[in-house]
Order: C-alpha cells, then sequence, then structure tokens
C-alpha cells in the first residue's frame, strides 16, 4: 500500500462514514473525508487532476483500492453531460473508413473542378471538413481527459499516442486521428505493449505519417523502419545497425493503406497472403519476398508473417524493455529516473511479456515513485487539464476549444507534434521563461471565468453563466496545505475572486503534482 | 529585477562561476551571434548543390536541380564550377552571395553515426565530446554566454533549446515571436506572483528565476517591437511563419540581444521533396525569405558584425529514394552568413563526390567538426582566448576557415 499516515483504507467502512459525517457536520460542507497530503497527491499524480470525484474515490477505498481500480478497472463511460456531447460528432456516428473515403472522394472532387472560383471554395470546404475532424478527435480526447472515471487509462492513453506519435495535419491523417487514438492507443493502454505495437503498425494513420504506405520492394522508404526501432520499441545506441533498419524496411514493404473497396488484381500464388483490415493493407505485389538478415536472425520471405516475427523480436529485446521503462518512469516520477527503479520495472516488463499494467504497478508501488509525489513539474496539458478540473469540479464545460488554444499557446497541441519523439517528458522543456510567461496568463483566463469554456460551439446560451469556484471546500480540506507561506499570503492580498483563482493557478504548488 | 541585477545575485552564491568565467574580462570582440537550426536533416545537397558532378545527376534523376543555365528559370544558381544554389533563393540569399557576405561549408556535421534526428540534434546542441556520458544540464550555447560574460543570450523559440540549457541558476530567456506579445498580466500582479516564487517551498531556484525572466522579457520585446504591432494593427502587411519571426529577431537583436537561437522545423522529406519546384523549394523559400529580411531588419551597421550560422543535424542519402524523397545520411552543408563575413565562396576541406567517395556509400562524410567550424567562429567573432573557448567546446581545437 502506498499511503503514508492514516488512510481511510485502515478503518472500517462504518467508521469512515461516521468521520465523514463528523467532518461534514463540523464544517457544514459536502460530505468528505480529509484525505492524507500523500493520498492527495497519488490522486493528482494517476489523475489528470485533483476533483472532488476522483478524492472521493480515494477516501472510499483507501490508496490500494484506488490505484488497483485504476489499473484494472474496465473502460468506463463519460458522465451524460459530456457524453452528449461526444455522441454529437461525426467521429462518433461514422466508422473510420466511411469517412476516410468519403473526404478522399471531396477532395478529388474538388481538384476536378475547372472554374477556379468554385474550386477555391470547394477546396476551403473540404479543408473545413477535415478541420472539423481534428478538432472533434481534439474535444473527445479532452472531455475524456476532464471526466472519464478510468483517468488512469486517459493519462496512458496520453501517454502512448505521444510514444507512438502522429501528427494530424500531415495528408489526410486529421480524418483517422480520433481513430487511431480511440482504436489503435486506448483499448491497449494498459494491457501488452506487444498488442499495443502491432497495432499502432496496423493503422493508417501511422503508416501515412511515416511514409510506409510508400515503401515497397525496390522503393525503399525506410523512415517507419526507423523511427519503430529508435523510438517505439528498442531506443537509439541500443545495438542495432543502420543494416537492421534497411532489412525492417525491407520487411515492412508492402504495409500499407488502402481506400479502394476491392482487393487488387492479384497473381493466384499471392492472393491468401493478402490482408485487409478496414484501410490497412498488406499488398504481397509490393512486397519483397527475399530472405532478410534481421537483429543476427534470418527472417525468411513470407509475407505478412515476417512482420509479425519482426514485431515479436523487437518487442521481447531488452533494450526496450528499458527503453519502455524508461519512457514510463520520466513521464510519472522524474525527469532522470533512477536506474535502479528502471531496472525493477524493465524485469516486471520482460517476465509479464510486456504486461503494461504490471509494469506501472512496480513502478506506483516503488519508494522512489513515493518520493517523487507532489514534485513533478506539469507539463502543459497537465497544466490546462487539472486547472479546469478544479475549477469547475465535475462541471461539464461546453467547448474545449479554449482549452485546445491554449496546449497550442504552450506549444502541447493535441495531435500537433511534428516530429515522430512526440513531445518532450522532462521538465526543462516547459519550465523556461516565455513557458511561465503563457501560463500565467492562461491561469488569468481561467481564473477568471470568461475563458469561453461554457459558450457552446453553436452559438446557444448556457443555461447559466459559470464562474470558477476554487476556494471551496475541496481547497481547504485538501490543497490549502500545500501551499508555501509565501503563496499563502500572496493569496491573502488578492482584490477579487478572480484575481484570488488567477493567483492560486499561478502559484508553485499548483505548478507541480 | 534587471537582468544584470539577477546576474549578479546568482553569482554572489556562485564563486566558482565568477572567478572561472562569467565575469571574466569582456571579450575582445564584440558582435552578435544567431544559430539558426534546420531541425529535421535538411537536403543539403539540393539547396547548395554539387551540380558540377556528373553522379548528382544520375544520383537524383527525378529531384535533382539543373546546373546553371540562364535561359531556365528553374535551373540552379552559380555559386562556382562545382556548386549552385537553390533557385527559390534568388531573391533573397543570392544577393548576398554575390556581396560575398554567405560562406557554405560543405561536408559539415558531427561524429554521431546513429543517424537519429534527435540524438543528433542532442550532439550538436549540447556540444561536448561524443564519447563519454552526457550532460543533458550543459549545452554549447549556454556555455558561449558564460564564457563571454554577455548579459543578452535569448532563444527565439516557445521552449528554451537544449543548445541554451544549463545556465546554474540563471535560465536564459526565450519567446516565440510569431504571435501577438502584448503582456496581459499588470504589474501588481506579476509582482505578486513573483513573490509566491522566490521563497518557492518546492525549492526550485530556477523556476523562481524562470518566472522574473518571463515578465521582463515580455515586457523588453513588447516595447521594442510596439512600432511594428502599431503599424501592423492599422492594416500593414506583416509577413508570416518564419519571415515574420526572423525579422522581428533583427529588430531585437539590432537592440537588445547578441547570442540568440531560432529553430526551423520541416526538412524530414522522405517523400516527394521536389526539385526546383515542390515541398522542399516552399521551404527554402521562405527560410530565405527570413534570413534576408533578418538581415534587412538588423540594419547596415549591426549587420557589419552579426554572423549568421546555419546548421541542421545531419544531410540525407545522396541519391533519391524509392519516392522521390531523401533518407537519413550523414554529412551536410552549414551556412556562415554576415555583413562580416568573407564570404563568395565554398569554405573548408571537400572531396570530389562520385560512388566511391561516398561515406558507407550512401551520403556525404562529414570533413568539417561542428564544434571546431562555430569554435573557429566564435573565436575570432568574440576573441574568445583559447582557455575560454575550450569551456564552450572542450576537446576541440577551433578551424580557422577565416570566415569572419
Amino acid at each position: 500500500m502506498i499511503s503514508g499516515g492514516t488512510s481511510w483504507a485502515a478503518l472500517s467502512p462504518k467508521l469512515a462514514r461516521l468521520g465523514l459525517a463528523a467532518i461534514a457536520g463540523a464544517l457544514a460542507v459536502p460530505a468528505r473525508a480529509a484525505p492524507t497530503s500523500i493520498d492527495v497527491a497519488l490522486v493528482d499524480r494517476l489523475t489528470w487532476g485533483i476533483d472532488s470525484e476522483s478524492l472521493d474515490k480515494m477516501a472510499a477505498g483507501g490508496s490500494s483500492h484506488f490505484l488497483d481500480d485504476q489499473l484494472r478497472a474496465p473502460p468506463a463511460s463519460l458522465p451524460p453531460a459530456a457524453q452528449a456531447q461526444v455522441d454529437a460528432m461525426r467521429i462518433t456516428q461514422e466508422p473510420v473508413a466511411q469517412l476516410v473515403v468519403e473526404m478522399d472522394a471531396q477532395n478529388r472532387a474538388a481538384s476536378a473542378i475547372p472554374d477556379p472560383g468554385q474550386k477555391k471554395a470547394a477546396r476551403d470546404a473540404y479543408n473545413m471538413a477535415m478541420n472539423d475532424l481534428g478538432r472533434e478527435a481534439q474535444s473527445r480526447s479532452l472531455l475524456r481527459d476532464l471526466y472519464a472515471p478510468d483517468q488512469l487509462r486517459e493519462q496512458m492513453t496520453w501517454f502512448w499516442f505521444n510514444h507512438f506519435n502522429v501528427q494530424a495535419n500531415k495528408r489526410d491523417i486529421r480524418a483517422m486521428v480520433s481513430d487511431y487514438e480511440d482504436q489503435a492507443i486506448r483499448p491497449h493502454a494498459l494491457g501488452r505493449f506487444r498488442d499495443l505495437l502491432e497495432a499502432t503498425l496496423r493503422h493508417p494513420a501511422m503508416l501515412r505519417y511515416l511514409d510506409n504506405d510508400q515503401n515497397a520492394a525496390n522503393h525503399i522508404n525506410e523512415n517507419y523502419a526507423r523511427e519503430i526501432m529508435e523510438l517505439h520499441t528498442m531506443g537509439v545506441g541500443s545495438g542495432y545497425t543502420q543494416k537492421d533498419v534497411q532489412e525492417l524496411a525491407r520487411i515492412f514493404t508492402g504495409v500499407g493503406v488502402s481506400l479502394k473497396p476491392d482487393m487488387p488484381k492479384l497473381k493466384p500464388a499471392w492472393q491468401p497472403l493478402y490482408v485487409r483490415a478496414g484501410l490497412f493493407e498488406f499488398n504481397p505485389a509490393r512486397h519483397d519476398f527475399g530472405d532478410k538478415q534481421f537483429l543476427g536472425r534470418t527472417i525468411r520471405g513470407s509475407g505478412f508473417d515476417e512482420v509479425e516475427q519482426a514485431l515479436d523480436l523487437i518487442a521481447a529485446s531488452p533494450a526496450t524493455a528499458r527503453h519502455v521503462s524508461t519512457e514510463i518512469a520520466t513521464y510519472f516520477a522524474d525527469d532522470a529516473p533512477p536506474p535502479a527503479l528502471v531496472a525493477r520495472m524493465a524485469a516486471t516488463f520482460q517476465h509479464s511479456h510486456g504486461d503494461i499494467a504490471a509494469v506501472l504497478r512496480t513502478l506506483f508501488r516503488s519508494p522512489e515513485f513515493k518520493a517523487s509525489l507532489g514534485k513533478r513539474f506539469k507539463d502543459p496539458i497537465h497544466y490546462a487539464v487539472s486547472a479546469v478540473r478544479l475549477a469547475y469540479d465535475g462541471r461539464t464545460i461546453l467547448n474545449t476549444d479554449p482549452l485546445s488554444n491554449w496546449l497550442q499557446r504552450m506549444s502541447e497541441g493535441l495531435f500537433q507534434h511534428e516530429t515522430p519523439d512526440g513531445y518532450a517528458m522532462a521538465s526543462p522543456a516547459w519550465s523556461g521563461p516565455g513557458q511561465m510567461e503563457t501560463r500565467f496568463e492562461i491561469a488569468q483566463s481561467i481564473g477568471g471565468g470568461a475563458a469561453g469554456l461554457f459558450k457552446p460551439r453553436d452559438g446557444a446560451k448556457p443555461e447559466q453563466p459559470a464562474f470558477p469556484q476554487i476556494q471551496n471546500a475541496l481547497f481547504y480540506q485538501s490543497l490549502q496545505r500545500q501551499l508555501g507561506p509565501s503563496t499563502v499570503k500572496v493569496l491573502a492580498q488578492a482584490s477579487s475572486p478572480q484575481e484570488w483563482n488567477a493567483l492560486y493557478l499561478s502559484s508553485p504548488a499548483f505548478m507541480h503534482r | 529585477m534587471h537582468r544584470r541585477d539577477l546576474l549578479k545575485a546568482a553569482a554572489a552564491f556562485a564563486p566558482m562561476i565568477v572567478a572561472g568565467r562569467a565575469f571574466a574580462t569582456p571579450a575582445a570582440g564584440s558582435g552578435r551571434l544567431l544559430l539558426v537550426f534546420l531541425r529535421g536533416a535538411y537536403d543539403a545537397a539540393n539547396i547548395v548543390a554539387p551540380v558540377g558532378s556528373d553522379f548528382y545527376h544520375q544520383a537524383r534523376p527525378t529531384i535533382g536541380l539543373h546546373a546553371p543555365d540562364p535561359s531556365n528559370p528553374d535551373a540552379a544558381l552559380p555559386l562556382d564550377g562545382d556548386w549552385a544554389m537553390h533557385p527559390a533563393l534568388r531573391d533573397s540569399l543570392y544577393p548576398l552571395w554575390q556581396k560575398r557576405q554567405i560562406a557554405f561549408v560543405p561536408f559539415a556535421g558531427t561524429d554521431d553515426m546513429s543517424r537519429s534526428h534527435f540524438e543528433t540534434q542532442d550532439t550538436i546542441e549540447l556540444g561536448q565530446p561524443i564519447a563519454g556520458s552526457r550532460d543533458f544540464r550543459s549545452g554549447f550555447m549556454a556555455r558561449l554566454a558564460v564564457a563571454l560574460g554577455t548579459d543578452r543570450p535569448m532563444a527565439f523559440s516557445a521552449q528554451v533549446p537544449l543548445c541554451f540549457q544549463g545556465m546554474a541558476n540563471q535560465p536564459i530567456p526565450n519567446i516565440a515571436l510569431n504571435g501577438n506579445l502584448k503582456p496581459t498580466i499588470d504589474p501588481r500582479e506579476a509582482k505578486l506572483i513573483e513573490a509566491m516564487y522566490t521563497t518557492n517551498r518546492l525549492g526550485d531556484a530556477a523556476l523562481a528565476d524562470a518566472v522574473a525572466e518571463g515578465f521582463a522579457t515580455r515586457e523588453t520585446v513588447f516595447k521594442s517591437l510596439a512600432d511594428e504591432m502599431t503599424q501592423a494593427s492599422r492594416g500593414a502587411v506583416t509577413p508570416k511563419g518564419f519571415e515574420l519571426s526572423a525579422r522581428r529577431i533583427g529588430t531585437l537583436m539590432r537592440e537588445q540581444y547578441n547570442l540568440a537561437f531560432v529553430d526551423v522545423g520541416g526538412w524530414d522529406t522522405h517523400v516527394n521533396q521536389g526539385g526546383a519546384q515542390g515541398y522542399l523549394a516552399g521551404r527554402i523559400g521562405e527560410l530565405g525569405r527570413g534570413l534576408a529580411g533578418f538581415a534587412q531588419e538588423i540594419g547596415p551597421d549591426a549587420w557589419r558584425d552579426t554572423t549568421v550560422v546555419v546548421v541542421s543535424e545531419f544531410g540525407r542519402t545522396f541519391r533519391e529514394n524509392g519516392d522521390k524523397g531523401t533518407d537519413h545520411g550523414h554529412g551536410s552543408v552549414y551556412w556562415v552568413i554576415g555583413g562580416g563575413v568573407r564570404g563568395g565562396r565554398i569554405a573548408g576541406p571537400q572531396v570530389r563526390i562520385t560512388a566511391e567517395t561516398l561515406n558507407q556509400q550512401r551520403d556525404l562524410p562529414v570533413l568539417t567538426d561542428y564544434r571546431e567550424l562555430i569554435g573557429g567562429i566564435v573565436q575570432r567573432q568574440f576573441g574568445l582566448g583559447s582557455n575560454r573557448l575550450a569551456t564552450v567546446f572542450p576537446d576541440t581545437r577551433p578551424v580557422a576557415l577565416d570566415l569572419v
């Protein structure tokens, strides 16, 4: 168990309830136990930020139960007000293959228009529709970060998306990125690494982004083969060679994307080797069937099975266990995670055959992790999402665009990182002077309550204006004691509730989790 | 707090820095240095193209540039008998070449053979010897700022780049220049926020300094660019993207900053990079307009003692790939631009490019190490003694190409 000090889990449920009632009576606030500082810090780390619901869950079950719940609970649905927004989206209503094919048709139709004025109008309409799809993907992702009960899964979904980064603005990826996050990443976020790896390889967004849809026999494109080894699995400097990259690129020939409804015409010998699933295609006519020497093994030319063998090899490599464990530990604990901790996580990775939840459990139960609680500098998305979670505490925002824009301003826009390395996880990337100043401006927007989070995009008036209430029972019971004396002193000088909010969201305590 | 006072305050707690570097006698030389980092490994061989080599034309049947030909607007522009410049630079940088204010250093790069963008970018930004472990808290531009005792370094990027990390308790300021820069936090609130960090319970002095620096920088930059922004709000046409940033950098380096960094992405061209026209031509055109705009904004006086060094992590495969693009390679071409640059020439050691002289039958070899090159430039530019230069680029000997 992680919790230090008295935990509600140590008490009988009945006593716990009594305790809750006593505090509620004394403070005349909604019933909630006061969890220990370390429990609050743990909630802050495993979720996208403190809110009443997450603290209630911790209070109800204790830290051990909370942790199990987050690691093993099945995917949960969003609260109705958030789910209704997701349900209304085009990305929810249409399957990805249909979306991509429709958008492709719209694009072709626009290109075929001879009149320049009409062509421009049609191209603008196409681009607007594509931008809408990209924005819906961002919006759904943010609504889940803000309100999903399975908060750890959502954090890991962000983490793995970043690990297997694609950028939405390339080619037609805006129409695919929602499905990439939802179908390739999220179902495997706490599952097996090998499954996750293959799901990303089979997704058209990845194949487009790293150009493997262009990789064919005698027309080798190395891009994906290199990045899958360098960034996704083994890590640079782990012993593979330029030759391994070239051989893997040959293995990946024919792995691509097709928008056509039918299988291509193939000679009879190749027909059984053709693989198709949605937009994913393995086309044997584009594959190099020669034998390959990869990581010291001979892989016989046989078709898509070569890809399976290569993924087995790299996913099971000790280098992959180390590299992935280092990334996870960096994200959750420390800019430079202690080597002993990484070694224990890597050992778990190997003996559990890449069970991500097991690796996380090793991390979360470690003394190194406990020592890091409350000290991790938030990256921009943690900063912005945790601010909105705290400011509106479960009340569903009606427009995620301001949040998306803040992320963009802080250079961590969703699905916007151009290069395949993903956003930096170490804090110096986010704690520079320009970054801090931008954060304070965003704190001012959120704290002032006029940030547009409750202005629906369709122009409808919200039922009631929403002003953030950060100075509430949650704050007094759980967050106030984290503050240093200078912050307490400064908050006392706030001239309005808006300014108080802005100052609290600008405080050193709120910059860390 | 003024930046200079901050430095002094930091120095008071760091006597080693005072004695050793930061407050050593000011450098004999003066001037300004802007490092432009082309992230993504730009295809040097199509910007400064070895069109004199038959092998170049064989290796790049679809994307290669045509040899200079006055009657063909898509042909490359002559530099010397062997080399030619991408036509997208005709109106921006070619005039500077003709004024002998640009030198190109082909076969430049690192001894990092990973062909990883991220690994090699780190290698360059850290500027440390490649053997041995890396110290990620010590970038070469930060060490140069310390060695110069300069109080005017600046990263023109949304994040502080690795090369500017590591000024102990003295973060290098950073600001992205592509948007509206008007500060929105009033001075009273700024003071209150700073006060929360000065005795920060989490004990992070660098964060406290970053906070103070952030407010000060935004204020300074806004004041310096206020005229431009007033004009812009009256409907004057302002450039976009890198060109806008570069022009603003010119204004700011004329008055405020003498050691600066900016990066430009989008150079990883594995597919359909194009030749005289196309994707890469678009990027290079924007880069050229930006650099020419920078020279224009900084003005003739400041331009005389300003050096712009353009680098990228590595070059690309010399042969085009199956998708009319190029894959990760090794040697690159670095650019040295400035009013006082001894340019109009292709500098540094060279070999004739043939299938046999390619590195690993794939890409260009590195004959000029970036640390030796930049070391040689900053030594001349700022009059750095070899002891102080050794703190910037340890275990290296600056190469004397007489570029500045």
